[in-house]
């Protein structure tokens, strides 16, 4: 099939604006955007500028802005986006040069609620034993690959930046409801802030956008909920 | 990327349109509110003067952005319930997209009868 990809481009060292580069050329539909996005980089325009790594949707590395929804370049087939395919950097974050945005704050907000086991309890003589229950109650949550879909899907952070944001949230949800932690007090007052979970305007963007299926808004909502109720 | 731009091109679904509509009429409602407070205080000046500001609401101007006002009233009423099924029971967000829907089916069997009563005026 004859596919245009029309991309954002942006070289700060070049360029005053962005501007929207047309590339057209003949491909497979069963590849993948991700595909694609290398054939233009290796044989039509080497300064193309994009993150990439494992580029089997589990390193989290290419989430983009594709026909203006949030998704991951190396999950998405072309037949399923059409023949002409819009591709711009996440919004929200920086752009350093076209696709590749600077995530450094993504990643200030995701060690803000420290996603490491915290215990107090004297280590027991084995491991920490959990029911398949309790696995079952943060099981969502642990699918999380910190591409930044959801929170850069998400109004609330378009419009505060300082917004905690759904990833963040989620991995906080990850330990937060798993029964062997026990530092949910400090994750929580990290969320009670200002800039934490109540800035969730239940949009549910997050949710369409993101690549692992993870129902985002739900365990923020039950965050929510175990602050207003003091109870998980 | 204009301010406002980046809300209306990003291709949300039902939570997106349901959050912004939910935006518009909550300011439209609170901007009634604020003239209505100003029309009440009125009556500090009297009863003429209250009654000549009341006059303006007769407007065919005014009495049609009554029934917008009453649309805006409900949908927000209705998605208002929406939102707080989804705050208290987070186990129900699978199903918001129902809920979003059930908001629109419910609005259309209220606000068609009650516009249509509304404006009869216009016919008379």
């Amino acid at each position: 099939m004859q596919v245009t990809l029309k991309i954002r481009r942006f070289n700060p060292e070049k360029d005053q604006e962005p501007w929207w580069g047309e590339y057209k050329f003949d491909a497979e539909p069963t590849d993948r955007l991700l595909d694609a996005l290398n054939h233009v980089k290796w044989h039509v325009d080497g300064t193309l500028t994009f993150r990439r790594s494992c580029a089997h949707g589990v390193c989290g590395s290419d989430a983009m802005l594709i026909n203006g929804k949030n998704g991951l370049a190396c999950k998405l087939l072309l037949k399923n986006l059409g023949s002409k395919i819009t591709i711009e950097p996440m919004r929200g974050f920086r752009v350093i040069k076209d696709l590749l945005v600077d995530m450094e704050a993504f990643f200030d907000k995701y060690r803000s609620i420290k996603p490491y086991f915290i215990t107090r309890s004297p280590e027991p003589e084995k491991e920490r034993l959990q029911s398949s229950e309790q696995r079952q109650k943060y099981d969502d949550t642990t699918k999380c690959i910190l591409c930044g879909a959801c929170t850069t899907s998400c109004p609330s952070f378009w419009a505060n930046p300082d917004y905690v944001g759904p990833a963040a949230i989620v991995n906080a949800h990850r330990f937060i409801f798993d029964s062997r932690d026990e530092g949910e007090e400090e994750r929580l007052s990290v969320l009670n802030l200002n800039e934490g979970v109540w800035r969730c305007r239940t949009i549910f963007n997050c949710v369409e956008a993101c690549p692992r299926g993870i129902n985002v808004t739900r365990a923020i909502g039950e965050i929510k909920k175990a602050l207003l109720l003091r109870k998980i | 990327m204009g301010k406002i731009s980046k809300y209306v091109t990003y291709r949300g679904q039902e939570g997106q349109w349901s959050w912004l509509l939910h935006r518009i009429t909550g300011i439209g409602v609170f901007l009634f509110l604020l003239a209505h407070i100003l029309d009440t205080a009125m009556i500090g000046w009297g009863p003429r003067i209250y009654n000549e500001t009341m006059a303006i609401y007769r407007h065919p101007l005014f009495r049609i952005g009554e029934v917008i006002l009453a649309g805006a009233v409900l949908y927000h009423a209705l998605n208002g319930v929406r939102i707080i099924i989804i705050d208290f029971w987070p186990e129900s967000n699978a199903a918001q997209k129902k809920y979003f829907y059930a908001v629109v089916v419910l609005f259309t069997l209220i606000f068609v009868p009650a516009a249509i009563y509304m404006m009869a005026w216009m016919t008379k």
